[in-house]
């Protein structure tokens, strides 16, 4: 099986207000096709770390590989290239542009990508989001949907590109346990359906113990 | 893109405040600028059409050298010739009408035509006024001086038409009480009277002018003078090209030993006058398009802290601080665009307005409405300036949008 993100020994650290040493020594890899989840107790620097795997935190000593290839290191116009292409994520908090359709929020990423038709892509949207169920919302504004129907848009949003990996920071915090539910058996299906990898940091252990793989961190440490 | 249009009309308040901005600023611009140049433009008009650009006389000035000179036998011993007086030299210009056949041919000119100045009396009744009596030739005066715009009453072509016709200043009839068609004499220095016809009422807007001056024809002068057919004493050059005027006029003067001076050097200082006021119409319309750039600043700067969480998303996404930034700029520009165009509207619309207010004074007889000067060149400035500022004034801005972290935005929340 071949991987698709990998670690080097990752430290980060924080200069303000003090020096802390929030992440030591992470090496970690995930593979094609793999359910992984992240816990750990609150502030032991699991969002942080995903930021860092996620490309948009480029503060950090040693080395991160994006499908073998590394990534550490390179100018920020490839890495929202690689952003765009390789990675969807996942908020707690659902962020969609709430002045835009939901239909318009899924397309963007693949607009900005640019390697489709508007049509194709158009298509595209509308089947990500039959595969989450929920197609008939597709021309409502962003702003008029419930928490967990936005949560399901931004994960459709993540696939438009289909991406190599799915990150998400708890992407179930701000969700009932029928919605969270729910949301674990989109991944769950994607996983098995289309051998996507996915990295989800969660606090609920009911989420966590049905994925393939558990990684615990205390204290910016990898204990298991 | 897209992004930016939408991001516009759900701001549609905020947005119409900024473009209204703009709108007001170009609007005001345009007016300013078409009102202040159209007034200018009329009052160069007023000098420049009825100014020669070279007036060519004979001065009466003491000779360069005096008679002593020509003495060889005291030609090394030192001179002094106490109160040198002008020698009493005619008035008349020598040769006056082969002058002007030459003048007229020059490529340069438009026209050269001749004038008699004369001194008289008007008596009418028992009233006895001094004046100047001008002989002209009425129809080349209205070709190139604009002669007709200051006659109020009767008509430059009467006086061409009428002989012994006379078009009287205005202050002069009033004085008499005469009126069109009446009859009034005129006596010469030497005495003699001759009666003339009003033909038409002259106004030049100065009291002092109108007080005195009249016009006849060149021959009705000459006839009263009891001079011949070829005394002029003024001969008035238009030319195509202003700017060539003061070496004209050296020219001439060398070449027929005649005085000729220049309309720049004979309105030095109508000249500062016009470009002072275009300074200062070019200040003020500066400060406003200014305020409007500050305007557009404020809005896209909160606009970028409203938007943070979208610009988050966006750059989480994928989109690079270049995009972000791109779609800020546009955000500005359509602002601009669209306020731009719209001031330009406003522009002409509050221009069409005043062009039509009415604006009388007696000093400009000819003027009915205020004047305004639409010159397509000022909308073309006006909209270029409207996107330069407002390029400007989102430049910083969204030079910040491109700064955000997208992680700390996310983590903030
Ligand atoms: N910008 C920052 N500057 C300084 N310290 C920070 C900063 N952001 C986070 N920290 C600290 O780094 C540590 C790790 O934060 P992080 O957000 O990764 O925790 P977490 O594991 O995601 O917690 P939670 O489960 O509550 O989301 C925390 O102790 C936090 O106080
Ligand atoms: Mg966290």
């Amino acid at each position: 099986m071949s991987t698709v993100l990998e670690t080097k020994n990752i430290n980060k650290y924080f200069r303000k207000p003090v020096l802390f040493h929030v992440l030591k020594d992470i090496n970690m890899s995930i593979k094609k096709g793999e359910f992984t989840s992240i816990i750990g107790k609150s502030g032991c620097g699991k969002s942080t770390l995903l930021y860092i795997l996620s490309t948009m935190d480029t503060e950090y000593e040693g080395e991160l590989y994006l499908n073998n290839e590394l990534v550490t290191g390179q100018h920020h116009n490839k890495l929202s290239y690689l952003r765009n292409k390789h990675i969807g994520f996942v908020f707690q908090f659902h962020y969609l542009l709430s002045e835009f359709s939901v239909l318009e929020n899924v397309m963007l990423p693949a607009k900005k990508l640019g390697e489709k038709s508007l049509e194709e892509i158009e298509h595209d949207a509308r089947n990500k989001l039959e595969i989450l169920n929920i197609g008939h919302l597709a021309d409502k504004r962003a702003s008029r949907i419930s928490g967990g129907e936005k949560q399901r848009v931004a994960i459709a949003r993540a696939l438009i590109n289909n991406p190599s990996i799915i990150l998400g920071d708890e992407p179930t915090g701000n969700l009932d346990s029928h919605n969270s539910e729910n949301v674990f058996n989109v991944f769950k299906q994607l996983c098995d359906e289309q051998g996507l990898s996915l990295l989800i940091v969660t606090h609920d252990e009911d989420f966590a113990k049905k994925t393939d793989r558990i990684i615990t961190m205390s204290d910016g440490v990898i204990i298991s | 893109m897209a992004i930016a249009k939408t991001h516009l009309l759900s701001k549609i308040k905020q947005t119409s405040v900024a473009a209204l901005g703009v709108t007001f600023g170009i609007g005001a611009y345009i007016t300013l600028v078409c009102f202040m140049t159209g007034l200018n433009k009329m009052l160069d008009g007023l000098i420049l059409n009825q100014t020669p650009h070279i007036h060519i006389y004979s001065e009466i000035e003491p000779s360069k050298e005096q008679p002593i000179a020509g003495y060889e036998t005291l030609e090394n011993s030192f001179k002094v010739v106490h109160s040198i007086k002008p020698k009493q030299s005619q008035k008349k210009i020598h040769n006056a009408l082969p002058i002007m056949a030459y003048i007229n041919k020059d490529k340069r000119v438009k026209g050269a035509i001749p004038q008699i100045k004369s001194n008289i009396f008007y008596i009418s009744g028992s009233i006895e006024l001094g004046g100047n009596l001008r002989g002209v030739e009425p129809l080349e005066e209205a070709r190139l001086f604009d002669f007709q715009n200051y006659v109020v009453k009767g008509s430059h072509e009467d006086l061409h038409k009428v002989d012994n016709g006379i078009l009287l200043g205005s202050g002069i009839a009033k004085k008499m009480s005469l009126k069109l068609g009446d009859k009034i004499q005129v006596s010469t220095i030497k005495g003699d009277v001759f009666p003339l016809k009003i033909v038409g009422i002259y106004q030049s807007g100065l009291a002092e002018v109108d007080d005195i001056q009249s016009f006849a024809t060149i021959k009705t002068v000459q006839r009263i003078l009891g001079e011949a057919e070829n005394y002029i004493t003024d001969i008035n050059v238009k030319l195509y090209n202003i700017e060539e005027a003061y070496s004209m006029a050296q020219e001439m003067e060398n070449q027929f030993g005649l005085k000729a001076v220049d309309i720049k050097t004979a309105n030095a200082q109508f000249e500062t006058g016009t470009s002072i006021r275009n300074l200062i119409t070019y200040a003020v319309s500066i400060a406003l398009l200014i305020v409007a750039g500050f305007g557009i600043y404020n809005i896209l700067n909160m606009f970028i802290y409203e938007k943070m969480n979208d610009i988050a998303i966006l750059k989480a996404t994928g989109f690079s601080g270049k995009d972000v930034q791109y779609i800020f700029m546009c955000q500005a520009l359509i602002i601009g665009l669209v306020g731009g165009l719209l001031g330009l509207l406003v522009g002409f619309a509050l221009t069409s307005l005043i062009d039509t207010l009415p604006f009388e004074t007696e000093a400009l007889p000819t003027i009915k409405t205020f004047p305004v000067n639409f010159d397509p060149w000022f909308y073309v400035i006006g909209i270029t300036f409207a996107l330069v500022s407002t390029f400007f004034a989102g430049y910083l801005p969204s030079r910040k949008a491109k700064k955000i972290d997208p992680v700390k935005i996310i983590r903030g929340q």
